[in-house]
C-alpha cells in the first residue's frame, strides 16, 4: 500500500516535472513533430480499421433495436452521437494505450536498462526535458486528433451498412445527424474526454517506463503495467467526466 | 588553486541496510590518468556515480573543482557536469542515431555552434578513434570494440577536464582492448585531462594509469603506482594483482560444513 501511494507521489511529480520542462519541447518544436509521427501517425492504421468496423457494428446493431419502434430513420443520430460522445474517445484511447503506450513505455525502459539516461544526465542533459516531454505534448496532441478521425471513419462504417446495404433513406441518414448532433454538448465533449485521456494514457505510459526496473522483466511487466493502468483509468475518467458533463 | 581536480574526503554511502564506503579518502590529480580498482560489488561504479553527482552520500564530501557535488542545485550539478564526460561499461549510445548524431549530441544540446562547425567537430573526434569512415553508422551496426570507441568520441566531444570511465576494457577482444587502452592515455595526454578510470583488467590499467586506489570492504585497502603494487605483499593486493584463486577473497561462499550436509543429505 505504501509503495502505491509512492508510486502516486513519484508520477505526480513527473508530470509536474514535464511540465516544467514543457518549454524546451515547444522551443525545438522538431523533437515532438518527431514523437507525432511514432505515436500518432503510426497509429492510423489500427485507429480506421476499428473505427470502420466499430461504425458498422453500430450500424448493425442499432438499426436491429431502432426498427422495432419505427425509428430506423434515426440510425444516423445514434451512430454520430455514440461515437463522438463516447466510443470515438474511448476506444482511441484504448488503442493508444495498447499500441503507443507500450512503445513509449518499452522504448523508455531500455533506455534506462542501457543507461541512455544515465549518459544524458551525465551530459547535464535532462532525460525529462529531451525524452519525456516531447512524448508527452505528441501522446496530447495525438489523441483529440485520433478520435476525430476515430468518429469520422465510424460514421462512414454506419452510413455504409445502414444505407447502401440496409436501405435506410440516405437523406433521413444525414438530416437527422445534422439536427440532432450539437456541437457545443457532443463534439466539445468528445474532444475534452479525448484531451484529458491523452494527457492519462500518455503519463502512465512515460511513469511506467521511466520506473522501470532496469531489466528485461522489469520492462516486460512495465509495459503491461501501462496497458492494464491506462485502460481502468480511461474507464473511470470516462464515467467522471460523463457524470460531470451530463449534470452541466 | 588545488593540483586535485577531484577530492573525495571522508566519504560513505549505503543503501538497504549496507554501508558500500566507509570513510573513503582518494584525490585526482590534474592531468593524471588514476585508477580505481577492486573486485566485482566493491562499489567503484558507485564512486564515479558519487563524482558524476547522480547519488548522494551518506557523510562526508565529493568535490569537482573545488566545489561540493551534493550541495549543487539542478543548475549547479549540470554546470558541473559540462566539465565531465563519461564512457559507460556498454558505451549507453543512442540507439535511434547514427555515430555522427551521437556524437554531435553534447554540441547541439550544450552549445550554439552553426551546423558546419559541429560537422567539422564531430569529424575530428572520430578521426581520433579511428572511426571517421563509419559516422554513418547505426549503433546496431557497430562491433562492441566499435560502439566503445564511438562512445569515447562522444564523452570528448566537448574537450573536459575530467573523464569517467566504467569497465572501459569489459568483454572487449584484445586488438579493441589495446585501441582503446592507447586511446584512453593518448586522449588524456592530449586534452590535458584527468582521467578516473574504473576496472578489474589489471594488465591494461597497470599500462596507463599513473595511480591506482584499491577498494575492497568499502575501504581503501591500497594505493601506489603500478609499479609499488606490483611489489606488494599485502594479501588482498597480492591476489588480486595475480588473479590468485584463493585468499583474502576466498573461493568458497560462506557454508556449512560439507560433509555433514552431503551425510544429511543421504539419510
Amino acid at each position: 500500500m505504501i509503495e502505491r501511494v509512492w508510486r502516486l507521489g513519484a508520477g505526480a511529480r513527473l508530470f509536474f516535472l514535464t511540465i516544467c520542462y514543457s518549454g524546451e519541447s515547444f522551443r525545438r518544436f522538431h523533437l515532438v513533430m518527431r514523437e507525432i509521427y511514432f505515436t500518432g501517425v503510426m497509429s492510423l492504421l489500427i485507429i480506421i480499421v476499428s473505427a470502420f468496423f466499430v461504425g458498422m457494428v453500430l450500424a448493425l446493431q442499432g438499426y436491429n433495436t431502432l426498427q422495432k419502434y419505427g425509428s430506423s430513420e434515426a440510425i444516423g443520430v445514434l451512430v454520430a452521437l455514440s461515437l463522438v460522445r463516447e466510443l470515438g474517445p474511448v476506444v482511441t484511447a484504448l488503442l493508444f494505450a495498447g499500441r503507443a503506450g507500450t512503445a513509449i513505455t518499452a522504448e523508455i525502459g531500455l533506455m534506462k536498462t542501457t543507461e541512455q539516461l544515465s549518459a544524458m544526465e551525465m551530459m547535464a542533459v535532462s532525460p525529462i526535458a529531451r525524452v519525456v516531454a516531447p512524448r508527452f505534448w505528441a501522446g496530447v496532441i495525438s489523441m483529440p486528433i485520433l478520435a476525430a478521425l476515430f468518429s469520422m471513419v465510424g460514421i462512414l462504417g454506419g452510413y455504409l451498412v445502414a444505407v447502401p446495404l440496409i436501405g435506410v433513406d440516405e437523406g433521413a441518414f444525414w438530416s437527422q445527424m445534422q439536427a440532432n448532433v450539437d456541437f457545443r454538448s457532443d463534439i466539445v465533449d468528445g474532444v475534452i474526454k479525448s484531451f484529458v485521456f491523452g494527457v492519462a494514457c500518455t503519463m502512465i505510459a512515460l511513469f511506467e517506463g521511466f520506473d522501470a526496473p532496469p531489466t528485461a522483466e522489469g520492462v516486460s511487466r512495465a509495459t503491461t503495467r501501462t496497458v492494464v493502468i491506462s485502460s481502468l483509468s480511461v474507464l473511470g475518467l470516462d464515467f467522471v467526466l460523463t457524470s460531470f458533463m451530463l449534470a452541466v | 588553486m588545488t593540483n586535485n581536480i577531484v577530492e573525495i574526503d571522508n566519504l560513505s554511502f549505503g543503501y538497504k541496510g549496507r554501508m558500500l564506503h566507509k570513510g573513503i579518502n582518494m584525490v585526482f590529480p590534474r592531468g593524471k590518468v588514476v585508477a580505481i580498482m577492486g573486485g566485482s560489488g566493491s562499489g567503484k561504479t558507485t564512486l564515479l556515480r558519487l563524482i558524476g553527482g547522480q547519488i548522494k552520500p551518506s557523510k562526508g564530501e565529493v568535490r569537482v573543482a573545488g566545489e561540493v557535488v551534493h550541495k549543487q542545485d539542478r543548475d549547479g550539478i549540470f554546470k558541473l557536469r559540462r566539465k565531465m564526460g563519461m564512457l559507460f561499461q556498454h558505451g549507453a549510445l543512442f540507439t535511434d542515431l547514427s555515430v555522427f548524431d551521437n556524437v554531435a549530441f553534447p554540441m547541439r544540446e550544450l552549445t550554439d555552434l552553426p551546423e558546419s562547425m559541429i560537422r567539422d567537430l564531430v569529424l575530428m573526434k572520430l578521426n581520433a578513434v579511428g572511426l571517421r569512415g563509419a559516422n554513418q553508422y547505426m549503433p546496431a551496426e557497430l562491433s562492441g570494440g566499435m560502439a566503445r570507441r564511438v562512445a569515447l568520441a562522444r564523452a570528448v566531444a566537448l574537450d573536459p577536464s575530467i573523464i569517467m570511465y566504467d569497465e572501459p576494457f569489459a568483454g572487449l577482444d584484445p586488438i579493441s582492448m589495446g585501441v582503446v587502452c592507447d586511446l584512453i592515455r593518448s586522449l588524456n595526454d592530449a586534452l590535458g585531462t584527468t582521467s578516473i578510470i574504473v576496472s578489474h583488467d589489471v594488465k591494461e590499467t597497470f599500462l596507463i594509469a599513473d595511480y591506482v586506489y584499491f577498494v575492497a570492504d568499502g575501504e581503501v585497502a591500497a594505493e601506489g603506482t603500478p609499479h609499488d603494487l606490483m611489489q606488494s605483499t599485502l594479501p588482498f593486493v597480492h591476489q588480486f594483482v595475480h588473479g590468485e584463486k584463493d585468499g583474502p577473497v576466498p573461493f568458497h561462499y560462506p557454508a556449512a560444513d560439507y560433509q555433514s550436509e552431503l551425510l544429511q543429505q543421504n539419510r
